[in-house]
Protein backbone atom coordinates (compact mmCIF):
# COMPACT_ATOMS: atom_id res chain seq x y z
CA UNK A 1 0.00 0.00 0.00
CA UNK A 2 1.87 2.97 1.16
CA UNK A 3 -0.50 6.28 2.43
CA UNK A 4 0.07 9.93 1.11
CA UNK A 5 -1.09 13.30 2.51
CA UNK A 6 -0.99 16.68 1.84
CA UNK A 7 -2.17 20.23 2.52
CA UNK A 8 -1.56 23.38 0.64
CA UNK A 9 -2.95 26.15 2.82
CA UNK A 10 -4.93 29.44 1.81
CA UNK A 11 -5.74 30.83 5.03
CA UNK A 12 -2.57 32.37 6.87
CA UNK A 13 -4.13 32.19 10.01
CA UNK A 14 -3.26 28.25 9.55
CA UNK A 15 -0.04 28.31 8.95
CA UNK A 16 1.71 28.33 12.46
CA UNK A 17 -0.40 24.53 12.99
CA UNK A 18 0.60 23.48 9.33
CA UNK A 19 2.99 20.62 11.33
CA UNK A 20 0.13 19.58 13.49
CA UNK A 21 -2.29 19.26 11.12
CA UNK A 22 -0.01 17.42 8.28
CA UNK A 23 1.18 15.36 10.77
CA UNK A 24 -2.29 13.95 12.71
CA UNK A 25 -3.56 13.40 8.95
CA UNK A 26 0.06 10.98 8.45
CA UNK A 27 -0.20 9.31 11.43
CA UNK A 28 -4.24 8.69 10.87
CA UNK A 29 -2.61 5.80 7.68
CA UNK A 30 -0.01 4.34 9.83
CA UNK A 31 -1.89 1.23 8.60
CA UNK A 32 -1.33 1.72 4.91
CA UNK A 33 2.46 1.26 5.39
CA UNK A 34 4.29 1.74 8.89
CA UNK A 35 8.00 0.49 7.63
CA UNK A 36 9.22 4.26 7.12
CA UNK A 37 7.99 7.59 7.22
CA UNK A 38 8.61 11.12 6.19
CA UNK A 39 7.32 14.78 5.50
CA UNK A 40 7.98 17.82 3.49
CA UNK A 41 7.35 21.53 5.01
CA UNK A 42 7.41 24.63 2.83
CA UNK A 43 7.60 28.04 4.23
CA UNK A 44 8.73 31.09 3.69
CA UNK A 45 10.23 32.24 6.40
CA UNK A 46 14.04 32.68 5.08
CA UNK A 47 15.61 36.01 3.46
CA UNK A 48 15.92 36.15 -0.62
CA UNK A 49 18.25 34.10 -1.90
CA UNK A 50 18.94 32.14 0.97
CA UNK A 51 18.64 28.07 0.41
CA UNK A 52 18.04 25.71 3.16
CA UNK A 53 19.58 22.08 2.96
CA UNK A 54 17.76 19.05 5.10
CA UNK A 55 20.51 17.04 5.46
CA UNK A 56 20.83 13.18 6.83
CA UNK A 57 24.14 11.75 8.07
CA UNK A 58 24.83 8.18 8.35
CA UNK A 59 27.21 8.92 11.21
CA UNK A 60 26.52 9.11 14.70
CA UNK A 61 27.80 12.46 16.99
CA UNK A 62 28.39 14.61 13.80
CA UNK A 63 29.31 18.02 15.54
CA UNK A 64 27.16 20.48 13.53
CA UNK A 65 28.66 23.69 14.71
CA UNK A 66 32.04 22.36 13.80
CA UNK A 67 30.64 20.87 10.54
CA UNK A 68 29.29 24.64 9.36
CA UNK A 69 32.59 26.88 10.55
CA UNK A 70 34.63 24.54 7.82
CA UNK A 71 31.72 24.96 5.63
CA UNK A 72 31.93 29.02 6.31
CA UNK A 73 35.41 28.87 6.12
CA UNK A 74 34.97 27.82 2.54
CA UNK A 75 32.21 29.39 0.69
CA UNK A 76 32.98 32.36 2.55
CA UNK A 77 29.56 32.93 3.28
CA UNK A 78 27.19 32.51 6.89
CA UNK A 79 25.51 29.06 7.25
CA UNK A 80 23.05 28.81 9.71
CA UNK A 81 21.89 25.38 11.47
CA UNK A 82 18.40 26.17 11.53
CA UNK A 83 17.21 22.83 13.27
CA UNK A 84 19.00 19.67 14.20
CA UNK A 85 17.62 16.30 15.11
CA UNK A 86 20.57 13.61 15.93
CA UNK A 87 22.25 12.75 12.64
CA UNK A 88 20.01 15.20 10.47
CA UNK A 89 19.95 19.13 10.40
CA UNK A 90 18.84 21.68 8.35
CA UNK A 91 21.40 24.34 7.17
CA UNK A 92 20.42 27.29 5.55
CA UNK A 93 22.88 29.68 3.47
CA UNK A 94 22.68 32.47 0.93
CA UNK A 95 26.11 30.82 -0.70
CA UNK A 96 25.68 28.94 -4.23
CA UNK A 97 24.01 25.88 -3.99
CA UNK A 98 26.04 23.84 -5.87
CA UNK A 99 29.35 24.58 -4.15
CA UNK A 100 27.12 23.78 -0.50
CA UNK A 101 26.52 20.88 -2.14
CA UNK A 102 30.04 20.30 -2.90
CA UNK A 103 31.28 21.53 0.06
CA UNK A 104 29.09 18.92 1.99
CA UNK A 105 29.60 16.27 0.34
CA UNK A 106 33.92 16.99 0.32
CA UNK A 107 33.16 17.78 4.48
CA UNK A 108 30.98 15.23 5.67
CA UNK A 109 31.21 12.24 3.08
CA UNK A 110 28.28 10.52 4.75
CA UNK A 111 25.96 13.14 4.39
CA UNK A 112 22.83 13.28 1.92
CA UNK A 113 20.85 15.62 1.27
CA UNK A 114 17.77 14.65 1.29
CA UNK A 115 16.00 17.94 0.10
CA UNK A 116 16.71 21.14 -1.00
CA UNK A 117 15.30 24.55 -2.06
CA UNK A 118 14.18 27.78 -1.02
CA UNK A 119 11.30 26.81 0.44
CA UNK A 120 11.04 23.36 1.02
CA UNK A 121 12.69 21.09 4.43
CA UNK A 122 12.28 17.67 4.52
CA UNK A 123 12.97 14.96 6.96
CA UNK A 124 11.83 10.95 6.49
CA UNK A 125 13.61 8.11 7.97
CA UNK A 126 13.12 4.20 8.75
CA UNK A 127 9.95 4.23 10.92
CA UNK A 128 6.46 4.36 11.82
CA UNK A 129 4.67 8.07 11.10
CA UNK A 130 4.43 8.84 14.93
CA UNK A 131 7.85 8.37 15.48
CA UNK A 132 9.00 10.03 12.58
CA UNK A 133 6.89 12.91 13.06
CA UNK A 134 7.98 13.26 17.19
CA UNK A 135 11.41 12.63 16.46
CA UNK A 136 11.61 15.71 13.75
CA UNK A 137 9.32 17.80 16.03
CA UNK A 138 6.84 18.69 13.21
CA UNK A 139 3.87 19.43 15.07
CA UNK A 140 5.76 22.58 16.48
CA UNK A 141 6.45 23.61 12.49
CA UNK A 142 4.38 26.24 10.88
CA UNK A 143 4.45 26.94 6.75
CA UNK A 144 2.54 27.07 4.22
CA UNK A 145 2.59 23.78 2.38
CA UNK A 146 3.17 19.83 3.52
CA UNK A 147 3.20 16.61 1.91
CA UNK A 148 3.34 13.49 3.77
CA UNK A 149 4.18 9.64 2.75
CA UNK A 150 4.12 6.91 5.01
CA UNK A 151 5.28 3.67 3.47
CA UNK A 152 5.10 -0.27 2.77
CA UNK A 153 7.78 -0.96 0.48
CA UNK A 154 7.80 -3.13 -2.43
CA UNK A 155 10.20 -2.13 -5.02
CA UNK A 156 13.06 -1.11 -2.91
CA UNK A 157 14.20 -1.86 0.26
CA UNK A 158 13.33 -0.18 3.42
CA UNK A 159 16.23 2.20 4.01
CA UNK A 160 16.21 5.72 4.86
CA UNK A 161 16.91 6.63 0.84
CA UNK A 162 14.03 5.00 -0.11
CA UNK A 163 11.56 6.27 2.34
CA UNK A 164 9.74 9.43 1.02
CA UNK A 165 9.41 12.37 -0.17
CA UNK A 166 11.63 12.26 -3.13
CA UNK A 167 13.40 15.79 -3.80
CA UNK A 168 15.58 15.04 -6.82
CA UNK A 169 15.67 18.91 -7.56
CA UNK A 170 15.32 22.51 -5.74
CA UNK A 171 12.07 22.41 -3.93
CA UNK A 172 10.12 20.16 -5.98
CA UNK A 173 8.75 17.12 -3.91
CA UNK A 174 7.29 13.53 -4.82
CA UNK A 175 5.00 11.12 -2.49
CA UNK A 176 3.98 7.75 -4.33
CA UNK A 177 1.44 5.50 -3.36
CA UNK A 178 2.46 2.39 -6.18
CA UNK A 179 4.79 0.39 -7.80
CA UNK A 180 6.22 1.02 -11.37
CA UNK A 181 6.69 -1.61 -13.46
CA UNK A 182 8.72 -0.02 -16.49
CA UNK A 183 10.78 2.01 -14.21
CA UNK A 184 14.43 0.03 -14.99
CA UNK A 185 14.08 1.22 -18.30
CA UNK A 186 13.13 4.22 -17.51
CA UNK A 187 15.89 4.65 -15.47
CA UNK A 188 18.40 3.51 -17.65
CA UNK A 189 17.33 6.34 -20.54
CA UNK A 190 16.98 9.14 -18.09
CA UNK A 191 20.78 7.87 -17.20
CA UNK A 192 21.62 7.67 -20.76
CA UNK A 193 20.97 11.59 -20.68
CA UNK A 194 23.24 12.50 -17.84
CA UNK A 195 20.82 11.91 -14.80
CA UNK A 196 22.36 10.44 -11.85
CA UNK A 197 20.30 8.35 -9.39
CA UNK A 198 20.70 8.00 -5.04
CA UNK A 199 18.57 4.63 -4.46
CA UNK A 200 17.52 1.69 -6.52
CA UNK A 201 13.65 3.07 -6.19
CA UNK A 202 11.29 2.79 -8.13
CA UNK A 203 9.22 6.55 -6.77
CA UNK A 204 12.76 8.25 -7.92
CA UNK A 205 12.56 7.81 -11.19
CA UNK A 206 9.22 9.61 -11.45
CA UNK A 207 10.23 11.95 -9.54
CA UNK A 208 13.32 12.51 -11.50
CA UNK A 209 11.55 12.04 -14.51
CA UNK A 210 9.16 15.14 -13.11
CA UNK A 211 12.54 17.06 -12.28
CA UNK A 212 14.22 16.38 -16.55
CA UNK A 213 10.53 17.63 -18.16
CA UNK A 214 10.63 20.30 -15.56
CA UNK A 215 14.39 21.90 -16.16
CA UNK A 216 13.45 21.24 -19.94
CA UNK A 217 10.63 24.16 -19.50
CA UNK A 218 7.32 21.70 -19.04
CA UNK A 219 4.66 23.05 -16.79
CA UNK A 220 4.25 20.82 -13.93
CA UNK A 221 0.53 19.33 -15.18
CA UNK A 222 2.32 18.86 -18.58
CA UNK A 223 5.49 16.84 -16.41
CA UNK A 224 2.92 14.86 -14.76
CA UNK A 225 1.06 14.23 -18.64
CA UNK A 226 4.45 12.73 -19.72
CA UNK A 227 4.56 10.29 -16.65
CA UNK A 228 1.06 9.11 -17.74
CA UNK A 229 2.82 8.49 -21.52
CA UNK A 230 6.04 6.76 -20.07
CA UNK A 231 6.00 5.23 -16.78
CA UNK A 232 3.85 2.37 -16.65
CA UNK A 233 2.23 0.54 -13.22
CA UNK A 234 0.16 1.96 -10.66
CA UNK A 235 0.14 5.44 -9.12
CA UNK A 236 -1.26 7.76 -7.29
CA UNK A 237 1.33 11.02 -6.88
CA UNK A 238 1.27 13.83 -5.22
CA UNK A 239 4.00 16.44 -6.46
CA UNK A 240 4.68 19.73 -4.87
CA UNK A 241 6.63 22.56 -5.94
CA UNK A 242 7.40 26.26 -3.82
CA UNK A 243 4.30 27.40 -5.94
CA UNK A 244 2.03 24.47 -7.05
CA UNK A 245 0.36 21.25 -5.52
CA UNK A 246 -0.40 18.81 -8.36
CA UNK A 247 -2.34 14.94 -7.99
CA UNK A 248 -2.33 12.31 -10.78
CA UNK A 249 -3.82 8.76 -11.04
CA UNK A 250 -2.71 5.92 -13.11
CA UNK A 251 -5.47 5.23 -15.99
CA UNK A 252 -6.74 2.17 -13.94
CA UNK A 253 -7.28 4.05 -10.32
CA UNK A 254 -5.60 1.54 -8.46
CA UNK A 255 -4.37 3.54 -5.83
CA UNK A 256 -6.55 5.60 -4.07
CA UNK A 257 -6.99 9.32 -3.79
CA UNK A 258 -9.31 11.71 -1.92
CA UNK A 259 -8.75 15.44 -2.24
CA UNK A 260 -11.07 18.25 -0.36
CA UNK A 261 -10.82 22.11 -1.41
CA UNK A 262 -11.69 24.03 1.04
CA UNK A 263 -11.82 28.56 1.17
CA UNK A 264 -9.03 27.45 3.76
CA UNK A 265 -6.91 24.80 2.02
CA UNK A 266 -6.72 21.84 -0.58
CA UNK A 267 -5.95 18.54 1.07
CA UNK A 268 -4.77 15.58 -0.26
CA UNK A 269 -5.07 11.82 1.47
CA UNK A 270 -5.30 8.09 0.37
CA UNK A 271 -8.25 7.75 2.28
CA UNK A 272 -11.22 10.34 3.49
CA UNK A 273 -10.40 9.53 7.20
CA UNK A 274 -6.95 11.35 7.24
CA UNK A 275 -9.01 14.33 5.97
CA UNK A 276 -11.85 13.74 8.54
CA UNK A 277 -10.06 15.63 10.90
CA UNK A 278 -9.19 18.97 9.29
CA UNK A 279 -11.22 22.54 10.40
CA UNK A 280 -14.53 22.98 8.22
CA UNK A 281 -14.06 19.91 6.27
CA UNK A 282 -17.88 19.42 6.78
CA UNK A 283 -18.14 22.33 4.09
CA UNK A 284 -14.96 21.44 2.07
CA UNK A 285 -16.14 20.14 -1.46
CA UNK A 286 -14.19 16.63 -1.01
CA UNK A 287 -14.14 14.33 -4.35
CA UNK A 288 -11.80 11.52 -6.27
CA UNK A 289 -9.74 12.62 -9.26
CA UNK A 290 -10.52 10.52 -11.99
CA UNK A 291 -8.27 7.99 -13.59
CA UNK A 292 -5.29 10.10 -16.18
CA UNK A 293 -6.88 13.35 -14.90
CA UNK A 294 -3.95 16.16 -14.02
CA UNK A 295 -5.12 18.42 -11.09
CA UNK A 296 -3.19 21.24 -10.20
CA UNK A 297 -3.29 24.03 -8.16
CA UNK A 298 -0.94 27.29 -7.17
CA UNK A 299 -0.46 29.35 -4.58
CA UNK B 1 -32.41 1.66 19.84
CA UNK B 2 -28.66 1.72 20.81
CA UNK B 3 -26.21 4.71 19.54
CA UNK B 4 -22.48 3.22 19.25
CA UNK B 5 -19.95 6.67 18.75
CA UNK B 6 -16.98 6.08 17.37
CA UNK B 7 -15.54 8.49 18.78
CA UNK B 8 -15.73 6.66 22.23
CA UNK B 9 -14.95 2.71 20.76
CA UNK B 10 -12.75 0.82 18.71
CA UNK B 11 -14.03 -0.82 15.12
CA UNK B 12 -13.98 -4.08 16.65
CA UNK B 13 -16.07 -2.58 19.75
CA UNK B 14 -18.59 -1.31 17.66
CA UNK B 15 -19.06 -4.51 15.43
CA UNK B 16 -19.25 -6.89 18.73
CA UNK B 17 -21.93 -4.71 19.94
CA UNK B 18 -23.67 -4.64 16.51
CA UNK B 19 -23.14 -8.44 16.73
CA UNK B 20 -24.64 -8.89 19.93
CA UNK B 21 -28.62 -7.01 19.21
CA UNK B 22 -31.53 -9.22 18.84
CA UNK B 23 -33.25 -9.50 15.42
CA UNK B 24 -35.24 -6.46 14.50
CA UNK B 25 -32.91 -4.28 16.68
CA UNK B 26 -31.53 -0.69 15.61
CA UNK B 27 -28.62 0.92 16.17
CA UNK B 28 -27.15 4.62 15.17
CA UNK B 29 -23.35 4.68 14.63
CA UNK B 30 -22.35 8.38 14.79
CA UNK B 31 -19.16 9.92 14.42
CA UNK B 32 -17.90 7.91 11.30
CA UNK B 33 -15.88 10.12 10.51
CA UNK B 34 -14.52 8.02 7.37
CA UNK B 35 -13.95 4.96 9.79
CA UNK B 36 -13.49 1.28 7.87
CA UNK B 37 -14.92 -2.21 8.33
CA UNK B 38 -17.92 -0.56 10.20
CA UNK B 39 -20.99 -3.01 10.60
CA UNK B 40 -19.09 -5.88 8.62
CA UNK B 41 -20.01 -9.59 9.27
CA UNK B 42 -23.20 -9.38 11.14
CA UNK B 43 -25.78 -12.24 10.83
CA UNK B 44 -28.55 -10.94 12.62
CA UNK B 45 -31.54 -9.31 10.87
CA UNK B 46 -30.78 -5.44 12.52
CA UNK B 47 -30.94 -2.28 11.18
CA UNK B 48 -27.98 0.06 11.10
CA UNK B 49 -27.24 4.00 10.78
CA UNK B 50 -24.32 5.31 10.21
CA UNK B 51 -24.62 9.27 10.80
CA UNK B 52 -21.81 10.56 8.45
CA UNK B 53 -19.06 9.58 5.90
CA UNK B 54 -17.49 6.01 6.07
CA UNK B 55 -15.05 4.17 4.84
CA UNK B 56 -13.72 0.96 3.43
CA UNK B 57 -15.69 -2.07 3.63
CA UNK B 58 -18.83 -1.03 5.28
CA UNK B 59 -21.50 -3.70 5.61
CA UNK B 60 -19.11 -6.65 3.95
CA UNK B 61 -19.66 -10.00 4.48
CA UNK B 62 -23.41 -9.69 6.02
CA UNK B 63 -25.96 -11.89 5.82
CA UNK B 64 -29.12 -10.55 7.15
CA UNK B 65 -28.88 -6.73 8.43
CA UNK B 66 -29.87 -3.38 6.39
CA UNK B 67 -27.14 -0.93 6.54
CA UNK B 68 -27.69 2.73 5.99
CA UNK B 69 -24.89 5.97 5.57
CA UNK B 70 -25.83 8.79 5.79
CA UNK B 71 -22.96 10.17 3.46
CA UNK B 72 -20.17 9.08 1.01
CA UNK B 73 -18.14 5.93 1.20
CA UNK B 74 -14.72 4.43 0.05
CA UNK B 75 -13.65 1.38 -1.59
CA UNK B 76 -15.77 -1.75 -1.51
CA UNK B 77 -19.06 -0.80 0.24
CA UNK B 78 -21.34 -4.55 0.64
CA UNK B 79 -18.19 -6.33 -0.14
CA UNK B 80 -18.93 -10.09 -0.38
CA UNK B 81 -22.32 -9.35 0.83
CA UNK B 82 -24.53 -12.43 1.64
CA UNK B 83 -28.19 -11.22 2.28
CA UNK B 84 -29.93 -7.56 3.54
CA UNK B 85 -29.36 -4.35 2.26
CA UNK B 86 -26.48 -1.77 2.21
CA UNK B 87 -27.68 2.04 1.14
CA UNK B 88 -25.27 4.61 1.08
CA UNK B 89 -26.93 8.22 0.49
CA UNK B 90 -24.17 9.64 -1.21
CA UNK B 91 -21.45 8.65 -3.75
CA UNK B 92 -19.48 5.55 -3.20
CA UNK B 93 -15.78 5.10 -3.61
CA UNK B 94 -14.01 1.96 -5.95
CA UNK B 95 -15.26 -1.73 -5.94
CA UNK B 96 -18.93 -0.43 -4.90
CA UNK B 97 -20.62 -4.20 -4.18
CA UNK B 98 -17.34 -6.09 -5.03
CA UNK B 99 -18.01 -9.99 -5.72
CA UNK B 100 -21.80 -10.00 -3.20
CA UNK B 101 -23.60 -13.01 -3.35
CA UNK B 102 -26.54 -11.97 -2.47
CA UNK B 103 -28.94 -8.61 -1.10
CA UNK B 104 -28.93 -5.45 -2.49
CA UNK B 105 -26.41 -2.32 -2.50
CA UNK B 106 -27.83 0.71 -3.41
CA UNK B 107 -25.90 3.84 -4.05
CA UNK B 108 -28.07 6.96 -4.07
CA UNK B 109 -25.24 8.87 -5.74
CA UNK B 110 -22.24 8.50 -8.22
CA UNK B 111 -20.13 4.78 -8.01
CA UNK B 112 -16.09 5.42 -8.77
CA UNK B 113 -14.72 2.64 -10.91
CA UNK B 114 -15.38 -1.06 -10.88
CA UNK B 115 -18.66 -1.14 -9.47
CA UNK B 116 -20.10 -4.77 -9.10
CA UNK B 117 -16.57 -6.25 -9.66
CA UNK B 118 -17.01 -9.81 -9.94
CA UNK B 119 -20.69 -9.67 -8.63
CA UNK B 120 -21.72 -13.50 -7.59
CA UNK B 121 -25.08 -13.27 -7.49
CA UNK B 122 -26.14 -9.71 -5.59
CA UNK B 123 -27.77 -6.52 -6.60
CA UNK B 124 -25.99 -3.36 -6.91
CA UNK B 125 -28.41 -0.24 -7.79
CA UNK B 126 -26.50 3.20 -8.39
CA UNK B 127 -28.94 5.76 -8.78
CA UNK B 128 -26.25 8.64 -10.38
CA UNK B 129 -22.91 7.61 -12.92
CA UNK B 130 -20.62 4.77 -12.73
CA UNK B 131 -17.03 5.01 -13.48
CA UNK B 132 -15.27 3.13 -15.72
CA UNK B 133 -15.12 -0.67 -15.76
CA UNK B 134 -18.08 -1.38 -14.30
CA UNK B 135 -19.85 -4.69 -13.99
CA UNK B 136 -16.13 -5.91 -14.77
CA UNK B 137 -16.05 -9.96 -14.94
CA UNK B 138 -19.21 -10.18 -13.11
CA UNK B 139 -20.62 -13.39 -12.78
CA UNK B 140 -24.39 -13.47 -11.75
CA UNK B 141 -26.83 -11.22 -10.24
CA UNK B 142 -27.85 -7.64 -11.48
CA UNK B 143 -26.60 -4.13 -11.87
CA UNK B 144 -28.56 -0.78 -12.53
CA UNK B 145 -26.63 2.58 -13.76
CA UNK B 146 -29.26 5.31 -13.35
CA UNK B 147 -26.67 7.65 -14.88
CA UNK B 148 -23.86 7.50 -17.49
CA UNK B 149 -21.72 4.45 -17.14
CA UNK B 150 -17.39 4.73 -18.03
CA UNK B 151 -15.41 2.95 -20.22
CA UNK B 152 -15.20 -0.86 -20.40
CA UNK B 153 -18.74 -1.49 -19.00
CA UNK B 154 -19.13 -4.83 -18.52
CA UNK B 155 -15.76 -6.51 -19.67
CA UNK B 156 -15.59 -10.28 -19.32
CA UNK B 157 -19.43 -10.67 -18.12
CA UNK B 158 -20.61 -13.58 -17.52
CA UNK B 159 -23.99 -14.37 -16.64
CA UNK B 160 -24.79 -10.88 -14.34
CA UNK B 161 -26.88 -8.43 -16.63
CA UNK B 162 -26.71 -4.58 -16.49
CA UNK B 163 -29.35 -2.22 -17.27
CA UNK B 164 -28.01 1.71 -17.93
CA UNK B 165 -30.14 4.48 -18.09
CA UNK B 166 -28.17 7.00 -19.18
CA UNK B 167 -25.09 6.81 -21.87
CA UNK B 168 -22.34 4.13 -21.69
CA UNK B 169 -18.93 5.63 -22.39
CA UNK B 170 -17.55 2.29 -24.28
CA UNK B 171 -18.53 -1.39 -23.73
CA UNK B 172 -15.45 -3.85 -22.67
CA UNK B 173 -14.29 -6.81 -24.36
CA UNK B 174 -17.45 -9.66 -24.63
CA UNK B 175 -20.06 -6.92 -23.76
CA UNK B 176 -22.98 -6.34 -25.59
CA UNK B 177 -26.04 -4.43 -25.88
CA UNK B 178 -29.49 -6.52 -26.23
CA UNK B 179 -32.51 -6.02 -26.94
CA UNK B 180 -34.56 -4.80 -23.52
CA UNK B 181 -37.67 -7.87 -23.08
CA UNK B 182 -40.89 -7.02 -21.52
CA UNK B 183 -39.15 -8.80 -18.50
CA UNK B 184 -36.31 -6.91 -18.73
CA UNK B 185 -38.70 -3.88 -18.42
CA UNK B 186 -40.61 -5.62 -15.12
CA UNK B 187 -37.54 -6.65 -13.44
CA UNK B 188 -35.79 -2.89 -14.01
CA UNK B 189 -39.60 -1.48 -12.41
CA UNK B 190 -38.95 -3.87 -9.96
CA UNK B 191 -34.98 -2.73 -9.34
CA UNK B 192 -36.31 0.73 -9.25
CA UNK B 193 -39.18 0.54 -6.83
CA UNK B 194 -36.43 -1.53 -4.29
CA UNK B 195 -33.72 1.77 -4.69
CA UNK B 196 -36.66 4.06 -4.46
CA UNK B 197 -35.30 5.64 -7.81
CA UNK B 198 -37.87 7.87 -9.65
CA UNK B 199 -35.90 9.21 -12.07
CA UNK B 200 -34.70 6.56 -14.36
CA UNK B 201 -37.59 5.42 -17.31
CA UNK B 202 -37.69 1.86 -17.12
CA UNK B 203 -38.50 1.34 -21.04
CA UNK B 204 -35.42 3.68 -21.98
CA UNK B 205 -32.79 1.74 -20.03
CA UNK B 206 -30.07 -0.16 -22.08
CA UNK B 207 -29.37 -3.87 -21.70
CA UNK B 208 -25.81 -5.10 -21.76
CA UNK B 209 -25.32 -8.76 -21.32
CA UNK B 210 -22.45 -11.27 -22.24
CA UNK B 211 -21.51 -11.51 -26.24
CA UNK B 212 -20.14 -15.41 -25.09
CA UNK B 213 -17.13 -15.01 -27.25
CA UNK B 214 -14.96 -15.18 -24.77
CA UNK B 215 -17.32 -16.84 -22.11
CA UNK B 216 -18.20 -20.63 -23.34
CA UNK B 217 -17.73 -23.63 -21.38
CA UNK B 218 -18.73 -26.20 -24.21
CA UNK B 219 -15.66 -28.05 -24.19
CA UNK B 220 -17.43 -30.38 -26.98
CA UNK B 221 -17.77 -27.69 -29.53
CA UNK B 222 -14.53 -26.25 -28.99
CA UNK B 223 -12.60 -29.62 -29.17
CA UNK B 224 -9.75 -29.55 -31.64
CA UNK B 225 -10.15 -32.46 -33.89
Amino acid sequence: MCGIVGLQLRDADLRPRLGALVSDMLVCLTERGPDSAGLALYADDLPAACVRYSVRADAADVDWSRLVGALEDELGEVVDVSHTYGSSAVLASRADDAAVLDGLARLLPSAVVVGYGHALEIFKDVGAPSEITERFRAATRGGYQAVGHTRMATESAVTTGGSHPFSPVADLCLVHNGSFSNYATVRRRLADAGASFDTENDSEVAARHIARNLADGAALGDALRLVLDDLDGFFTLLVTTATEFAVVRDPFACKPAVIAEHDRYVAMASEYHALAGLPGIDDADVFEPMPEEVHVWSR
Amino acid sequence: MVTLSCADLSTREVNAALAALPDGGHAVVTEPRGRHNLAVGLTNEITVDIAGNAGYFIGGLCDGPDVTVDGFVGWSIGENLMRGTIRVRGDASECAGASSHGGTIVIEGDASLRAGISLKGGTVLIGGDAGNMAGFMAQAGTMLIGGDAGDGLGDSLYEAVIYVGGRIASLGADARVEELTADDVTAVKELLALAGFDHVDPLGVTRVASARELYHFDSVAHRVP
